[in-house]
């Protein structure tokens, strides 16, 4: 298909080189800097898609990040896109887009039945119909509003593009490079300031790619072209196209999605598709400009129907018309020039003006050029479907109240304007109090809160000279502010039209008896009868509005859609706009990639991965690994055909019987040092530790001021004055910031250090009854009896001339010692013990042999203390000092803590000594009691007892201590499993633990 | 995302340090009697004004110490920061 709609000689696309692309199946050919809308404008396509909930067909309405409906799925490199805004993708070689939201193509959309059906689809539909009955919603109600709804499909295969993020510093952020941001650069740059220039679009210079002024004996464009080539060679500089602030966050942080790869077929090598800029800004120039606002008026959502500014846009950057018979509508001077541009290229505009006699320098060019124009004239409604072919169009009476006599008049598109609204997103965003300015009818910057100044049309001043005298102003005042350097520059001479005042108005009357659709909301089809519905029905703060109509809810943020939004309840409500006030501007200003969001946090490089220094021998001996926190720890060893059950049973058996061997590097360790240490551990955990000797261990508990259980685990002192305090992995880095908090806040008197020795031990528990035969081996000049280093001795010995610390502790009940090295010796430590160990049938045990050991033992751990449990509740009371106050002391006096059924840790049995009781059931006394059936407790851990070899759990249970040989059920209603238990005690094997002291 | 002048370290981003609460409160003395009404408002009873507020936040993924912030809740506007044996 030919460009058809393509001018020859005007536009800044490279003729070049051809691009060829697909949309909907169809090949067409494009130019090296088309936008995919241009190139399809320029083959004559209008109809890009189906509305969101008339399906009515919609074409294109802006040329960049306003658009409100010109979305499509956009495929790429074997990736596919959703909601990707044609205005705003550049087109490449193979690009292939399709149409969102119509079934079964654009040209025939079943949902749109959905228009003639409109008086079901009314403001507040979805709340009112989809209600009740409630079983509706599963079958009947959600599947149909998933079916109608929704725009773009994403794509459910992995994205394998990269994204990433990066933080910058800078003294001047600048959002926009039009005029006023141009010109602010420039002058802060040459005064010394550091400056990121950001512009979204790939073309610097905003509306001077448009508009025919001159700044300094250069037309506009070449003078933004000469400043961004000198700003690119300054040191002190960063610029940035394809670069979109989106939200403005505290402390001048602002976040920007930079787009390096979405212009290109494919990505390059090593280059991100995007990138998300963090950058903390001294001071913020805003000159992100203005957005054209619509006229209202009826159909004004047909193809053809677009904005003034947005066809100037086509022609003179893409060479494109919209249309060959353009009617123009505007109440104001600007889309003069759209009408002067089409002139000279031949095409013979006509002018719809709303103001009765306007008179200016650019209206009078326009009527020298033989313009054809009408005066107190609207347009009351496109007609034609799929794109315009017609308006209906009436003179208006002074009050704009009335229309006279319906004409019918031929045109094959409608650029309208209603004025410009600026783009105050990123300064109502820094929490500056925007102000409604009477004379543009529509919201500027206020006061700000946060260091940032608007400058140019985004700050409501339209006139380019006045724009770049206070824009080179800005510049050089704020990076004076920053550098201290003066060093100006003069403002050059500015050559412009002058405009007169626009008309304020903005919604045509329907016509007697005609029941025209006039849009606000273009991509989420908000009508203004559905205002006028939700004002009839109640609705009157306009965030309410907002969220039963759904205007300005779409993914354009209502960027063409919410000033006329709020004039329309401000007539209504006879209130003036200002005390409607706006919505609440939210970041992000456009859509943002999820990939961005996430950058390079994903998958293994979301959190970091810990590994022992033991990791690759676990690796090479079929470890199946768990994550502990973010280490990974070997759950069980494989061997063979065994799964978790057998294997961990295996090991577990083998603690029992000889020995066994467990990596615990992952537990965390804290070095305490200072003269006050031990008062420091009397008051941190509940009991006794003044009196602890050198080369000793103790088990020690700690509370948080509630009385609630924090972490456990051993505390050895080391020498005088050192201690090293064990932590369990989980709560390693809460335990450091909560004696850290101690330390420098409640009691800075004390002299005490703490610090994270975690990283610097590698270590390895030895358990079983053949352990100190093994130990005596590793250590053969230390006395290993149990006169020479009994239960919870300390000792410091060499392995193999290795520095080793040994500690006679032990988590599974059995004879066991704990031997730390350096971590750099870990796996030096860990294949001696294997080798050695081979003699005594050694074998490695994971963290499920491990849980096994300690629930048949009754030893509680994370499972039972889960921040919900008292020492007491443990069966820990023994260990709390009733001599010395400690941390969380005074909680313990509590009611409920001292009542006389607390909860507390019990054993649990099946009866039938066969069925595994899952973790989380619920014990109860009558299996079929009326539900809720009263809870008494929980089972917290479950394991198969390879001491007895029959399932046996840990619970926690209301008045546990004397609900011992009891008869209970466990009710586990996921599993649909209930289970006759018998209360034991929580110490099923070695309840006088003989074992670990023998 | 809030920028925190450590007393220690300087200016940093807010993801460095972690949030303590109310930076008023005194922990009673060890040993001392305390009746339940006074134990029960320093666990668990705190203010949540609007507006200025005494802050503890702890730099942990800088130089470990804990800091106090004095930081309107409405604004997030900073005023001071100080090291914690300092009066704000
Ligand atoms: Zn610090």
């Amino acid at each position: 298909m030919s460009e058809e709609f393509r001018l020859d000689k005007i536009g800044l696309v490279n003729r070049d080189k051809k691009i060829s692309f697909k949309f909907n199946g169809k090949k067409y050919f494009g130019y090296e800097g088309d936008t995919l809308a241009s190139a399809l404008i320029a083959n004559g396509v209008h109809l890009i898609g189906r509305s969101f909930k008339y399906h009515r067909p919609r074409g294109f309405f802006g040329a960049g990040v306003d658009e409100p409906y010109a979305m499509v799925q956009l495929y790429r490199n074997n990736e596919t896109e959703p909601n990707v805004r044609a205005t705003e993708q550049e087109l490449f070689e193979g690009l292939e887009a399709k149409s969102l939201n119509c079934w079964p193509s654009v040209n025939f959309d079943i949902g749109a039945i959905n228009n003639f059906l409109n008086k079901f689809l009314p403001a507040g539909f979805y709340y009112k119909t989809f209600m009740w009955p409630k079983s509706f919603w599963y079958k009947i109600y959600e599947p149909f509003i998933r079916k109608a709804a929704g725009f773009g499909v994403v794509s459910t295969k992995h994205d394998n593009e990269r994204y990433e993020h990066k933080y910058e510093y800078c003294d001047l952020l600048i959002t926009g490079s039009g005029p006023s941001g141009l010109a602010s650069a420039y002058a802060a740059a040459k005064n010394g300031a550091r400056v990121i220039l950001a512009e979204d679009k790939s073309r610097f210079g905003g509306s001077l790619l448009t508009s025919e002024v001159s700044i300094g004996n250069q037309n506009g464009k070449d003078w933004a072209d000469n400043i961004i080539a000198e700003l690119k060679e300054m040191p002190n500089v960063t610029v940035k196209n394809r670069a979109q602030v989106f939200g403005y966050y505290d402390h001048n942080m602002l976040v920007m999605s930079e787009r390096l790869s979405d212009h290109l077929p494919k990505s390059k090598k090593y280059t991100p598709k995007q990138r998300l800029w963090y950058i903390r800004a001294k001071e913020v120039i805003i000159s992100t400009g203005s957005i054209e606002r619509p006229i209202v008026f009826g159909n004004n959502d047909t193809p053809g129907v677009v904005l003034a500014s947005a066809a100037k846009e086509y022609l003179k950057v893409y060479g494109v018309l919209v249309g060959k018979k353009p009617l123009i509508f505007t109440n104001n001077d600007s889309a003069y020039e759209t009408a002067i541009e089409f002139k000279k290229n031949n095409i013979n505009p006509i002018i719809l003006d709303t103001r009765k006699n306007p008179e200016s320098e650019i209206i009078s060019e326009a009527k020298n050029m033989g313009i054809e124009m009408k005066f107190s004239y609207v347009v009351v409604a496109a007609k034609g479907y799929k794109k315009v072919n017609f308006a209906e169009i009436a003179n208006i009476s002074e009050d704009k109240k009335d229309l006279g006599k319906i004409e019918n008049i031929n045109c094959d598109c409608i650029c309208v304007s209603g004025f410009w609204t600026p783009t105050i997103h990123l300064a109502s965003q820094s929490g500056n109090k925007t102000k409604f300015n009477e004379e543009i009818d529509a919201f500027v910057p206020g006061k700000s809160k946060q260091n940032e100044t608007t400058v140019g049309s985004a700050n409501g001043i339209f006139s380019l000279e006045k724009t770049l005298i206070t824009a080179f102003e800005k510049g050089h005042e704020i990076s004076k502010k920053i550098t201290n350097k003066d060093n100006k520059i003069s403002v050059p001479q500015v050559s412009e039209k002058k405009f007169t005042q626009h008309d304020k108005f903005w919604c045509v009357p329907l016509p007697k008896e005609k029941n025209y659709k006039r849009f606000l909301d273009f991509q989420n089809d908000v009508t203004v009868s559905d205002v006028e519905l939700a004002i009839r029905e109640g609705y009157r703060s306009i965030e309410h509005v907002k969220r039963y109509t759904t205007l300005g809810m779409a993914t354009d943020q209502g960027k063409t859609s919410n000033l006329n939004g709020l004039q329309l309840v401000s007539s209504i409500e006879n209130k003036i706009v200002p005390s409607v006030g706006h919505t609440t501007f939210r970041p992000p200003y456009t859509p943002v990639s999820i990939g961005a969001i996430v950058g390079r946090e994903i998958g293994k490089h979301s959190k970091p991965t810990r590994k022992s220094p033991m990791h690759s021998w676990h690796e090479k001996h079929n470890a199946v690994f768990v994550d502990a926190g973010i280490w990974l720890r070997p759950r069980y060893y494989k061997k063979g055909n065994e799964g978790l059950f057998e294997a961990s049973k295996r090991e577990a058996e083998n603690v029992r019987k000889n020995v066994g061997v467990c990596d615990v590097t992952t537990l965390g360790k804290i070095d305490v040092k200072g003269p006050d240490a031990a008062e420091f551990l009397n008051r941190v955990y509940t009991n006794a530790w003044l009196k602890l000797p050198v080369g000793k261990a103790r088990y020690g508990v700690m509370l948080r001021e509630d009385g609630i259980v924090m972490d456990d685990g051993t505390t050895t002192r080391i020498s005088e004055h050192h201690y090293h305090m064990t932590t369990t992995t989980a709560q390693a880095a809460n335990v450091l910031s909560h004696l850290e908090y101690y330390l420098q806040i409640v009691w800075p008197e004390l002299n005490v250090n703490v610090v994270s020795t975690t990283e610097q031990w590698a270590g390895a528990a030895i358990a079983g009854p053949k352990s100190r035969n093994l130990l005596q081996k590793l250590f053969p000049d230390i006395n290993v009896s149990n006169e020479g280093l009994p239960f919870m001795g300390y000792l410091e010995s060499n392995l193999f001339g290795i520095p080793a610390r040994i500690f006679r502790i032990s988590f599974s009940g059995e004879l066991a010692y704990e031997v730390n090295v350096e971590s750099d010796n870990g796996n030096f430590m860990w294949e001696k013990i294997i080798e050695i160990g081979k003699e005594f049938a050694i074998q490695p045990y994971g963290t499920e042999a491990l849980s096994t050991l300690r629930i048949e033992m009754g030893h509680v751990a994370g499972s039972e203390l889960d921040g919900r449990t008292i020492p007491y509740d443990n069966g820990l009371d023994g260990l709390v000092s009733k001599k010395k106050d400690f941390i969380g002391k005074r909680s313990l006096n509590r009611k409920a803590f001292i009542a006389k059924d607390r909860q507390k840790v019990v054993g649990v049995v099946p009866l039938d000594k066969k069925t595994s009781i899952p973790e989380g059931s619920h014990l109860v006394k009558d299996a079929n009691a009326i539900l809720p059936n009263p809870k008494l407790g929980h089972i917290s851990a479950s394991c198969w007892s390879v001491e007895y070899n029959n399932p046996f759990s840990l619970a926690i249970l209301k008045d546990g201590k004397n609900m011992i040989g009891k008869k209970l059920f466990a009710l586990c209603p996921v599993k649909n499993k209930s289970i006759p238990v018998e209360i034991v005690s929580s110490h099923y094997v070695d309840p006088k633990g003989e074992r670990v002291r023998s | 995302m809030l920028h925190i002048k450590c007393p220690h370290c300087g200016l940093r981003s807010q993801n460095e340090f972690s949030y303590g609460g109310d930076g008023t409160v005194k922990r009673p003395d060890l040993n001392k009697e305390v009746s339940d009404k006074e134990w029960d408002t320093f666990v668990y009873l705190r203010k949540s004004p609007r507006g200025k507020h005494v802050e503890l936040w702890h730099h942990i993924s800088g130089c470990r110490q804990w800091i106090k912030v004095e930081r309107d809740t409405a604004t997030h506007e900073i005023f001071k920061t100080s090291k914690v044996n300092e009066d704000i």
